[in-house]
């Protein structure tokens, strides 16, 4: 019955609270926030578990890459947010390891009327920390370090903008963002 | 509290909202389109503003609220109160101990810091909106990056005055992308929207728009090279804590034309005047 449990307690405090981090994270890319409050099934982080809840629903289609397309996640997805599931090139939102995400350049990147109708990959790291990477842009004073999964894909990504996808990187119980905006080079 | 959801709208639009606000993020300047409800206040009153504080808001935030500067105007405190009723929030009057700050037209006189949150209420989010009434020609226009009707009103505005009459609402490039309406502030604010440490929230609830500065994000005022920005104030200072640095409202006190000039930031002019008052 691990599909019923490991939601919010108090779903409009919570999701409150883990939107602010993601918000956050998001205008001051590369910067590490802790989050809480989800409990999902292995192999989904804490930090996956609480972008999945506060963010995704009915509305948005939902990619799973790898070894997250699995009976336990897809049944606790279904339950607590009931996002639909979908394919790479028409979901809102894709969660996996970088590796199972490939090629990325099948994601939605907008439209150039409407940069908006683009994707959020949600990428699970096995530990998030301030090096390997060189990121500048807006949102970030000087410059910020993060350790990216790799290098080309996200200069490709930043090369098209305003088109292009959204990245949450997830580990444990701490998420970072690096939207399309953002400026990389390896260290 | 009882009666309502945390901070008035239900989860599934509270979700749509902040799909929204990290979109908007993302591609700064660029106006998100977003399933805009009715809320219990007319169009024109901040329903932009009010659903991107309810989105944004925690149970430990501290809210302020402000209309033209002040805190207790009719605008501000309704609002205010409306989230002390729905979302049970704290709220102040001071700048600094603000973690989210609601705004209609002014940026506080104190500098944001980092952990706070500024959400402007915007009428008409479209910059090219009264050059070009169509909606599918501005978004043609900014998908093409084509703002030369932009500077053809500003040069317009030289030949005709002599100087950009364009006093408040001027427009901006953000990032060296999008041109963007920074909403009705005085052209005297638009300095602090450039390199600010706050996250920068924009809210239309009428048109349907969301739009965002991350912090520390280039934002440029369109202008000449022979006619540069110059934000402007009128040229005289405060006349209740002799401020000469801040934005001033000018008060006309009787039926002959008597002026009196004071500072728009209520709480940066209270905070003025206290330790004065306590030397006395």
């Amino acid at each position: 019955m691990t599909r019923l449990t490991g939601g919010f307690i108090d779903p409009a405090t919570e999701a409150a609270t883990g939107f602010r981090a993601v918000l956050e994270a998001m205008a001051r890319p590369g910067r590490i926030f802790d989050v809480t409050g989800a409990a999902p099934p292995a192999p989904l982080s804490v930090a996956a578990g609480v972008v999945l809840l506060t963010l995704c629903d009915h509305e948005t289609p939902l990619f799973l890459a790898g070894r997250y397309d699995c009976a336990e996640v897809r049944a606790w997805i279904a339950f607590h947010c009931g996002a639909p599931f979908a394919a790479p090139e028409a979901a809102a939102f894709a969660l996996g390891d970088w590796q199972d995400l490939q090629p990325v350049s099948r994601f939605r990147a907008g439209e150039p009327a409407y940069p908006d109708r683009s994707a959020t990959l949600l990428v699970e790291r096995s530990a998030l920390a301030a090096q390997g990477h060189r990121l500048s842009g807006p949102g970030i004073r000087d410059h910020a370090l993060l350790n990216l999964p790799e290098t080309a894909a996200f200069q490709v990504n930043h090369a098209r903008f305003p088109l292009g996808f959204d990245v949450i990187f997830t580990a444990g119980a701490q998420l970072a963002a690096l939207p399309r905006s953002t400026r990389t080079e390896a260290l | 509290m009882s009666g309502y959801n945390f901070a008035y709208l239900d989860e599934q639009t509270k979700r749509m909202l902040r799909r929204a606000l990290l979109k908007a993020l993302a591609i700064p300047g660029y106006q998100v389109p977003f399933a805009s409800r009715e809320m219990p206040m007319p169009y024109g009153w901040g329903t932009g503003g009010v659903q991107v504080t309810a989105a944004c808001l925690t149970p430990q935030d501290r809210l302020k609220v402000i209309d033209q500067g002040a805190d207790d105007t009719t605008n501000a405190v309704s609002i205010r109160r409306f989230f002390e009723r729905t979302a049970g929030v704290a709220t102040t009057t001071s700048t600094a101990e603000a973690t989210v700050i609601q705004t209609r037209h002014r940026i506080p006189e104190q500098p944001l810091q980092e952990g706070q949150i500024l959400v402007y209420q915007v009428p008409i989010p479209e910059p090219l909106r009264f050059l070009e009434p169509r909606e599918t020609e501005t978004r043609r226009m900014h998908e093409l990056e084509d703002y030369g009707l932009m500077h053809v009103k500003l040069y317009e505005d030289i030949a005709r005055h002599g100087e950009i009459a364009t006093a408040y609402a001027y427009p901006v490039k953000v990032g060296g992308r999008y041109v963007m309406d920074p909403s009705p502030i005085p052209k005297f604010d638009n300095p602090k929207l450039n390199g600010n440490p706050a996250i920068q929230l924009f809210g239309a609830g009428r048109e349907c728009r969301i739009y965002a500065l991350p912090p520390y994000t280039e934002v440029v005022p369109l202008d000449f090279e022979d006619h540069p920005f110059r934000p402007g104030r009128a040229d005289h200072s405060c006349a209740l804590c002799g401020a000469q640095e801040s934005y001033l409202d000018e008060l006309i006190t009787d039926d002959r034309g008597t002026r009196l000039y004071c500072c728009s930031d209520t709480d940066f002019c209270a905070s003025r005047q206290a330790p004065s008052a306590t030397e006395a």
